[in-house]
C-alpha cells in the first residue's frame, strides 16, 4: 500500500536530533555521571546478583539499539550473538581444551588449560563478531521484514546447533562455570569484586555506543536508516556501514552474553532461544528505540518485572506479550524517548 | 538400488510422505502469511499461534460440543479467522501509516499472549486428538504403508492452495485482492471498499493457518507450542521461495517438506537445521528467493 510510511525514526524520540550541539553533549555527560555514580552505589542498594544481571542485560539492550535505533535494522536473532558467546566464554573458563572437526579431513585438537575469566569472556565476545560478520553478510542482502525473518531462521540454526553440540551440554547447558580469578589474581567468587568488573565492562561498552553513535560513522549510518537511496546517491557504500554495524552489534552482544556466564555460572538453551531475542528487542521498545539511555531503562524494568512477578510463572510471557501490544500500540517512543520529547533534546 | 543406499523403501517413502506433510503445512502458511504479506505489507508473526488455535478449536468443538473432525473443518477456520477480523479492525490497523516493523513487533506480542494463555490453561504435554474413523487405517501400496488420514492431508491441503490459487488468479475478487495489492489507493478510489477487503484477506489468511491445524491435529498432539518453532520454519520457507508469486510459496513449501523428509533419512543430524541451510544458499545465489520479485 502506498501510504505515507512513519519511519522508525519519526517515532524514534530524540534519535531524529543528529549532532549532539553543546548544550546536549552537557547533559549526556551529565547523564553518564549520574548513571556512573548509580552503578558505582547499586551494589549497596540491590542484591549485587541483580544488579549483575540488569547490567548484562542492559549491555545487550544496548548494543542491539545500536543496530535497530541507528541502524534502522531489526534483527530478530540478538540472541545467537548473546547465546553462542555465553556458551564460548563458559566452556573455555570451565574446560578449556576444545576440537576443531573438520569432518573426514579429521579433527584438531587445541589442548588449553581452563582460562581465566577475562581471557574466555574476550574469546566469547571473538566468536560472536565472527558470527557477525558472517550472518551479516547473509541478513543485509534483504531488507526491512525479510531482514527480520533471515536473522530469526539463522538464530533458530544455532540454537539447534547448541542443542546437538558436543560441547554445550544439550539440555542442561553448561553448569558450574568458575568465576576464577581476574589475570590470575583478583577472585571473583566474591560478589562485590564481579560487580565491579561487570561495571566496568558496561560502562566501557556504553561509552564505545555512544562514541560509535555520534562520530561520523554513526552520522552515515543514521543518514541511511532515514533514506537509504539518498545515501546510496551521496556515493555511500551503504552495506559496509550496515555490514559494520551489524558486526559491531554483535560483537556487543557477544560481550554481554559472555559476560553473563561467568556471572551466573551457566550457559543454556534459553540463552539462544528467540523468546530471548524477543525479550531484547522489548527492553529497547520499553526504553526507547534510538536514544542512548532508553534501553538501559527497558533493561531495569523488563529485569526487575522478571525478578518481582516471578511468583505468577508461566504469565510472565503472556505480561510480556501485552507490554509489546501496549507498547506498539501507545507508547512508541519508549520511557526515555518521552523523556527526550518532554526536553526537546537527544538522550 | 535401496540395498546400495542402505536404507528400506518402507523408512524413505515413509519420511517422504512425513515430508509431503510438512511441506503442506508450509505451504497452507506461507500461502496465507504471502496474501496477508501482499495486501497489508505485514508479515503475521501470529500466524503460528494461529495455526494452534485451529487445532485447539478442534479439539474444543470435540470436547464440549460433540461435534467432530468434519464441522471442526469448516468451523475452526471461520472461528479463528474471526478473532482474525477482530485483531486486525482492533489492533493492525492503527499501524498502517507506521514503519512495516511495527506489525512485526504487534503480532509478535499477540503471539506472545495467545501461547502463553493456552500453555497456562492446557500445559504443554499435549493433547490426543483421534482420526475420524473413515480415516483410520491403510493402505499397503506395496513399496510402502499408507495411512488414510497422511495421504488425505497431502491431497486436500493441495486442493485447498490450488483453489486459492485460482480464486486470487481467476475470480472478481481476487482481482480486486491483486489490484489493491499493487496499489490500493487506486483500487479505493474507484469505489472498492479497501479497507475492508484487507479485513477479510487477513481473515481468509488466518483461517487457511488454522484448518492447517485442524489437519494437523490428529497428527502431532494438539499443543500450546505446536505453531512456535513452526513458524520460524515457516519464515524461512518464505524467504527461500520470496513473496511475490502465490504458486511459487505453494511449490517451495511441498519442496522443502521433501528435502526434509529426505535429510531425516539420509543425515538425521541436519533434518532441523536443511531449511535453514537451504535458506542461506538461495540468499548467497538469489537473494530475491526463487520466486521473488525485487523489491
Amino acid at each position: 500500500m502506498s501510504m505515507p510510511a512513519e519511519t522508525l525514526d519519526d517515532k524514534a524520540g530524540g534519535a531524529a536530533l543528529s549532532t549532539a550541539p553543546a548544550s546536549s553533549r552537557r547533559l549526556h555527560v551529565a547523564i553518564f555521571a549520574a548513571t556512573a555514580i548509580l552503578v558505582l552505589a547499586a551494589p549497596w542498594m540491590v542484591y549485587p546478583v541483580f544488579a549483575m544481571k540488569v547490567l548484562c542485560f542492559a549491555l545487550f539492550a544496548c548494543a542491539f539499539n545500536l543496530l535497530l535505533g541507528y541502524g534502522g535494522l531489526l534483527s530478530f536473532g540478538h540472541a545467537m550473538f548473546f547465546g553462542l558467546a555465553a556458551y564460548v566464554s563458559a566452556h573455555l573458563a570451565k574446560v578449556g581444551a576444545f576440537t576443531l572437526s573438520f569432518g573426514r579431513f579429521g579433527a584438531f585438537e587445541v589442548a588449553l588449560p581452563p582460562l581465566t575469566p577475562e581471557l574466555a569472556i574476550l574469546c566469547g565476545t571473538a566468536v560472536a563478531a565472527l558470527l557477525g560478520l558472517g550472518v551479516g553478510l547473509l541478513a543485509i542482502r534483504r531488507q526491512g521484514i525479510y531482514f527480520a525473518m533471515i536473522t530469526l531462521a539463522i538464530a533458530q540454526m544455532i540454537y539447534f546447533f547448541s542443542l546437538q553440540a558436543p560441547f554445550t551440554g544439550g539440555e542442561d547447558g553448561i553448569q558450574a562455570v568458575p568465576r576464577g580469578e581476574l589475570f590470575g589474581v583478583l577472585p571473583l567468587s566474591s560478589d562485590i569484586n564481579l560487580y565491579y568488573v561487570v561495571a566496568a565492562i558496561f560502562m566501557g561498552g556504553l561509552l564505545l555506543i555512544y562514541r560509535i553513535v555520534h562520530s561520523p560513522f554513526g552520522q552515515v549510518l543514521r543518514a541511511i536508516r532515514d533514506n537509504e537511496q539518498r545515501a546510496i546517491s551521496l556515493g555511500y557504500d551503504v552495506n559496509r556501514y550496515k555490514l559494520m554495524v551489524f558486526t559491531l552489534s554483535a560483537t556487543l552482544a557477544g560481550l554481554a552474553g559472555a559476560t553473563k556466564a561467568i556471572v551466573f555460572q551457566l550457559a543454556s538453551l534459553s540463552d539462544v532461544h528467540w523468546t530471548m531475542s524477543g525479550e531484547v528487542v522489548l527492553m529497547t521498545l520499553v526504553g526507547g528505540m534510538g536514544t542512548i539511555f532508553g534501553p538501559i531503562i527497558g533493561a531495569l524494568v523488563i529485569v526487575s518485572m522478571q525478578n518481582y512477578l516471578a511468583f505468577i510463572g508461566a504469565w510472565v510471557s503472556v505480561v510480556q506479550g501485552c507490554i509489546f501490544v501496549l507498547c506498539v500500540l501507545l507508547f512508541r517512543e519508549g520511557i526515555v524517548g518521552v523523556i527526550a520529547k518532554w526536553l526537546r533534546r537527544p538522550l | 538400488m535401496f540395498e546400495l543406499i542402505g536404507v528400506t523403501p518402507q523408512a524413505l517413502f515413509g519420511q517422504l510422505l512425513l515430508g509431503l506433510i510438512n511441506g503442506s503445512f508450509y505451504a497452507m502458511l506461507s500461502l496465507g502469511l504471502a496474501i496477508i504479506f501482499g495486501l497489508l505489507n505485514i508479515i503475521n508473526f501470529t500466524h503460528g499461534a494461529q495455526y494452534m488455535m485451529g487445532a485447539f478449536v478442534a479439539w474444543m468443538l470435540l470436547k464440549f460440543l460433540g461435534l467432530n473432525y468434519w464441522w471442526a473443518l469448516i468451523l475452526a477456520p471461520v472461528i479463528v479467522g474471526a478473532t482474525g477480523v477482530l485483531i486486525e479492525r482492533f489492533l493492525i490497523s492503527r499501524l498502517y501509516n507506521l514503519d512495516h516493523l511495527y506489525g512485526l513487533l504487534l503480532t509478535f506480542g499477540l503471539a506472545l499472549i495467545i501461547q502463553g494463555v493456552f500453555r497456562n490453561q492446557y500445559g504443554s504435554s499435549g493433547l490426543p486428538y483421534e482420526i475420524p474413523e473413515i480415516l483410520q487405517g491403510g493402505h499397503n501400496l506395496g513399496f510402502m504403508f499408507l495411512p488414510n488420514y497422511r495421504g488425505w492431508v497431502v491431497v486436500f491441503s493441495l486442493v485447498v492452495c490450488i483453489a486459492t490459487w485460482l480464486v486470487i488468479e481467476k475470480t472478481r475478487l481476487g482481482a480486486y485482492l491483486r489490484a489493491a495489492t499493487e496499489n490500493a489507493t487506486l483500487v479505493g478510489a474507484f469505489g472498492v471498499n479497501v479497507p475492508r477487503l484487507i479485513t477479510l484477506t487477513y481473515g481468509f489468511g488466518v483461517g487457511l493457518a488454522a484448518l492447517a491445524g485442524v489437519l494437523a491435529a490428529p497428527i502431532y498432539s494438539v499443543n500450546p507450542n505446536m505453531g512456535a518453532d513452526l513458524i520460524i520454519v515457516v519464515f524461512a520457507v518464505v524467504v527461500i521461495g520470496g513473496m511475490g508469486s502465490i504458486l511459487g510459496s505453494i511449490l517451495t513449501g511441498f519442496g522443502l517438506g521433501l528435502v526434509e523428509g529426505l535429510t531425516k533419512v539420509f543425515y538425521p543430524e541436519a533434518a532441523a537445521t536443511v531449511i535453514f541451510i537451504i535458506m542461506v544458499i538461495v540468499l548467497l545465489i538469489k537473494p530475491a528467493g526463487l520466486f521473488g520479485r525485487t523489491a
